[in-house]
């Protein structure tokens, strides 16, 4: 008798890793589960791609920096903060 | 009854005790590490740069006038930004508490797979090409853009979560939202960047 094996028992389709992907950068996913995602990447040829591509995705988010405050905007600050100060001396009654 | 007992781990810890304490130049410190954070932050509610510096300038003040009640059970940066969010939102001129109905398929399109659930049309590679910092740079100016583009609430995580660097947890206590929630918001926008910057490089879906 012939059996075929195309996946291991309850194997995970690329459909439902790209879907747990967050979850499992996360950290979120259950034991089981987290195996499964992880035996489903070792097995994809395609699936760790678009885990690197999400990684990469974070990555370059993080890269997105504010401007830095100018002297200019310094001044102003100690400005606002002088001002409230002065509106708190004298008290809102 | 937390009292002056600080979140051992919050780094402006130190600032804040100068700032309680009346130090004016502490107030400018914390304003010139968090005021780039907070425009950014605030232009996620507000679509004009004026009305975000006003939103930013009000929550401020509200900083000052809040601190000496601030009680550390947060991260000072946690405390910080929930204040910035309820001054934009009651000057938001963007919708915020409507649920996304639209946007509850799939992430990745379906006809991306076969009836089985396999890639047939699989992520074109592009992953190792953001190691060059040129091309990184690049597509950093796009994904701005498209984080613009996200609906409201994916912005809100997307931009505190991957653009600030904060943590799921701070998150949940700066917006009010689920952990889950807070999850499920994230994988959406983060699917929705992966798509743009794909499509930047040209060749995926």
């Amino acid at each position: 008798m012939i059996r075929l094996w195309f996946r291991p028992r309850r194997g995970m389709v690329c459909r439902e890793a790209v879907e747990l992907v967050t979850d499992y950068l996360e950290g979120a996913l259950s034991q089981a589960q987290r195996r499964r995602f992880e035996a489903h990447l070792a097995g994809c040829p395609d699936c760790p791609e678009y885990l690197a591509q999400i990684r990469a995705v974070i990555a370059l988010a993080g890269t997105i920096t504010p401007d830095d405050l100018t002297p200019r905007m310094r001044g102003e600050f100690i400005r606002l903060y002088r001002r409230w100060q002065a509106d708190e001396e004298r008290g809102p009654q | 009854m937390a009292g002056d007992l600080a979140v051992p781990e919050d780094p402006d810890s130190g600032l804040v005790s100068r700032l309680r304490a009346g130090d004016e130049s502490a107030f400018a410190e914390l304003a010139g590490k968090y005021q780039g954070a907070m425009l950014s932050m605030a232009r996620v509610y507000v679509p004009s740069g004026a009305v975000a510096e006003e939103v930013v300038q009000d929550a401020w003040v509200g900083v000052l006038r809040g601190i000496g009640r601030f009680e550390r059970r947060s991260s000072f940066r946690t405390w910080l930004f929930r204040i910035l969010v309820n001054r934009a939102i009651s000057a938001g001129t963007r919708e915020r508490r409507s649920v996304p109905v639209d946007d509850m398929g799939p992430v990745v399109d379906a006809s991306c797979f076969d009836a089985g659930g396999t890639w047939q049309v699989p992520p074109a590679p592009w992953a190792d090409q953001v190691d060059d910092q040129v091309i990184a740079a690049k597509i950093a100016a796009r994904i701005l853009a498209a984080i613009d583009e996200l609906p409201l609430q994916q912005r809100e995580v997307v931009t505190l979560r991957d653009v600030q660097g904060l943590s799921g947890e701070e998150v949940c206590a700066v917006l009010g939202i689920s952990n889950g929630n807070q999850r499920v918001l994230l994988h959406r926008g983060r699917s929705k960047l992966r798509q743009v910057i794909g499509s930047e490089f040209g060749r995926s879906r």
